[in-house]
């Protein structure tokens, strides 16, 4: 979003920003590695993070609440973090609404899964067996939030910036008061239970499995389970997102961003690739409610109040709209600091209960300070990058040398 | 299985209304209230519109400018006109009822007018300094509602004992409402002409500063072309403020009124869901358009009332955002255009 601003800052760098920039060498390493390289670090470092809820350190622990279940929630906001950035932080189009995706997803599995639901499917009789059920429901609940994503996107993305987000804000809201008010359907506010689950792992001790809530004890509780299967579903995201973003939809995308009048003038069909974004960020969106429903196998309408939209946001705008990376370090802040901090008792105050503050005051100083995020995204080539830098280093060798 | 579901959602969204004979009964009943919902929208979405048509932003912490001027009418009643929470009215005869709601509404206003100008120093002045982008002065404007609800949620408990925290405050009841007369077999309560009648004063006055003044002439200028008026000796800076500072007062006004009408509704979160009606009400008349915000407002509080009649009282915010997300694809710019600037010297 302000990639404008970001050489200036460089240039006139203050040591307010250099404490707000932790990222940027960071972000050098990385950007010197090759490809390969890159994957051995990355193997690596997801593998260290999947061991954290096993073997976690007492400084990381959070005393107040299960490190598994905090991880869980990290995988899912992580998740949602990324399609948001497709959205918000790869095609310029801020959403304010995407809880509104997450309840669809989450929802989708909750009616077609729990016993209080009309429309329940599964059971002796039903058309889904109980062992399959989450699973043959998660691509259905992310074709279902995709098609929202269109239903809201087809006429929504002719409006630009401002006017998008508030839209988008009241389709959010709509969907909470559809799922509060449609009590028939949706057992209102009190929500849905018993939703599906995988069953893996049943033994005479964990009768439901390893991802049922009955697995509560010791590191490896059914939170470690569902933040290791967050986490592959991450990995995979990933793979998917980047590519896209090195292929022509992810160049329209920047293009759209940056300007989209002269995108428009060079011949993108920039609502299209819009509604591209909007479909694509809206079906990550649905996976993550899906994952949600199955964790806490309990849906309610209040999971869904349009303030977690903002934290979601909080999450893209802190690590850096744009950066698939850094946005899944900025779901782990939102979701790991207010755990740790729960129980933590300064003058009187819990600091649990401050996150909103706290986040409030991040996103205005990180607004003043660094617009760009703690990981800003640095534009490249996209295309044939590889062998245009090569050529630019030789030219520069050929300088050097002159 | 598809049509299957179709079936049954049909069947089973049956508490969804359609009850338009109670829209038809109680017309002029539900056209009253809804003006007197309207005018306080109207007020508050005049903040929204002055601020976008002078800085082309969606000021989002507005609403919780409201917020505290809600708790500032509430203080004043508490603390400085000494009447306690109760659960009975007060009821003390018009001239005195009048005078007190007088000196609560310029608290109001003044709670609310220094926090609308102190938002704009903290959050968005650095902002303009470093020509930032208007998303940029979007997320910024979350990030202030965050601090200003939280602000209230969680610490001013500790500053002012009693006040804010999870609970909506003990209400203080200056007037029970009464029926004063009837119009159109329409019923018409004290609360309800006070609140008509407050806000009509007040945006006539606002109007009047836009359209007639000195300023007013400025903060058109600004609106319209801010290089071209900076040149002409407009002090862009002095304009921005003072825009600011009508909204919050004009906000603050709102505030007390609302209290008035709902005095259960003090708490840190109220003024989440009235500040994006009333930037729909912005937004239906033309954002960026005193005049357009003034009639979107009123517009929308009646809108409102005869949805609520027809589908059933849950369904009143939806129609408020269906009407949000309506108006926005028919016609973005509302029912009398973005047109701050453009009216006449």
């Amino acid at each position: 979003m302000s990639h404008k601003a970001a050489p200036e800052s460089r240039s006139v760098t203050t040591l307010s920003q250099r404490l707000l920039a932790p990222g940027d060498g960071l972000r050098q390493w990385w950007s010197t590695l090759s490809r390969p390289m890159k994957w051995i670090f990355g193997v690596i470092g997801f593998t260290l993070l999947a061991l954290l809820p096993l073997y976690t350190p007492g400084f990381i622990d959070t005393p107040g609440i299960s490190f598994g279940g905090t991880m869980a929630a990290f995988v899912m906001v992580a998740i949602i973090a990324i399609g948001l950035n497709v959205v918000v932080g790869q095609a310029g189009l801020l959403d304010l609404g995407y809880v509104g995706f997450y309840a669809v997803g989450a929802y989708t599995v909750a009616l077609i899964t729990s016993p209080d639901s009309p429309w329940n499917k599964m059971g002796p009789t039903g058309f889904f067996s109980k062992d399959w059920a989450w699973l043959s429901c998660v691509p259905l609940a992310m074709a279902v939030t995709a098609l929202a994503g269109l239903i809201l996107g087809i006429p929504t993305l002719r409006l630009r910036g401002d006017y998008l987000a508030i839209v988008t804000l009241g389709f959010g809201e709509i969907i909470r008061l559809l799922a509060d008010n449609l009590s028939d359907i949706t057992n209102g506010s009190r929500g849905l239970n018993e939703i599906a689950y995988p069953r893996l792992g049943e033994t005479e001790k964990l009768p439901n499995g390893v991802f049922s809530s009955g697995n509560s004890m010791g590191h490896a509780n059914y939170g470690t389970w569902w933040f290791w299967l967050g986490l592959l579903l991450i990995v995979g995201l990933l793979l998917l997102v980047g590519n896209l973003e090195r292929s022509r939809v992810g160049r329209a995308w920047v293009a759209i961003r940056e300007d989209e009048d002269a995108a428009e003038v060079m011949g993108v069909n920039t609502f299209r690739f819009k509604l591209w974004a909007f479909v694509i960020g809206a079906a990550i969106g649905g996976l993550s409610g899906a994952l949600y429903a199955g964790q806490v196998q309990y849906v309610a309408p209040t999971n869904f109040n349009i303030i977690n939209s903002m934290l979601f946001l909080v999450a893209v705008v802190l690590g850096g709209q744009g950066n698939k990376l850094g946005v899944i370090f900025g779901a782990f802040i939102i979701v790991y600091l207010p755990n740790r901090l729960l129980g933590v008792h300064l003058l009187g105050v819990n600091l649990g209960d401050l996150k909103y503050l706290f986040f409030g005051l991040a996103l205005v100083v990180l607004m003043i300070f660094r617009p760009q995020g703690l990981f800003p995204v640095r534009q490249q080539l996209l295309a044939y990058g590889k062998s245009a830098r090569k050529l630019l280093g030789s030219a520069d060798d050929s300088k050097a040398a002159a | 299985m598809i049509q299957e579901c179709v079936e049954q959602f049909a069947c089973q969204a049956a508490n969804i209304n359609f009850n338009v004979d109670g829209l038809l009964n109680g017309f002029w009943q539900l056209t009253v209230d809804g003006l007197s919902w309207g005018a306080i929208y109207a007020l508050v979405a005049v903040g929204y519109t002055l601020v976008f048509g002078v800085l082309r932003l969606i000021n989002f912490a507005h609403s919780e400018i409201f917020m505290l001027g809600m708790f500032g009418a509430y203080f004043c009643l508490d603390m400085i006109l000494g009447f306690s929470p109760s659960g009975n009215a007060y009821n003390k005869g018009v001239t005195l009822t009048i005078l007190y709601l007088g000196i609560a509404m310029l608290f109001a206003m003044l709670v609310s007018g220094t926090a609308a100008v102190g938002l704009e120093f903290i959050a968005y002045r650095p902002l303009r300094r470093r020509n930032a982008r208007s998303l940029t002065f979007l997320i910024t404007a979350i990030g202030m509602s965050f601090v200003l609800q939280e602000f209230v949620h969680f610490i001013l408990p500790h500053i002012i004992k009693g006040y804010g925290g999870s609970n909506a405050q003990q209400p203080i009841i200056l007037v029970q409402p009464k029926t004063q007369f009837t119009i159109f077999s329409a019923s018409v309560s004290n609360v309800t002409l006070v609140v008509i009648v407050a806000a009509l004063v007040l945006a006539l006055l606002t109007d009047i500063a836009i359209n007639r003044t000195k300023f007013g002439r400025g903060i058109r200028a600004v609106a319209q072309d801010s290089t071209t008026a900076t040149l002409m000796g407009v002090s862009r800076e002095r304009i921005i403020i003072t825009t600011f500072l009508i909204g919050g007062l004009l906000a603050g006004a709102a505030a007390l009124l609302y209290t008035l009408k709902v005095p259960q509704g003090i708490i840190y979160s109220g003024g989440f869901l009235l500040g994006i009606k009333a930037f729909s009400a912005a937004v239906l008349g033309g954002i960026g358009n005193l005049r357009g915000a003034l009639l979107g407002g009123l517009l929308l509080g009646v809108m409102e009332n005869y949805g609520q009649a027809v589908f059933g009282t849950q369904w009143r915010d939806v129609v408020a955002f269906v009407l949000l997300v309506l108006v926005l694809l028919i016609r973005p710019t509302g029912i009398l255009g973005e047109s701050l600037g453009k009216a006449r010297a």
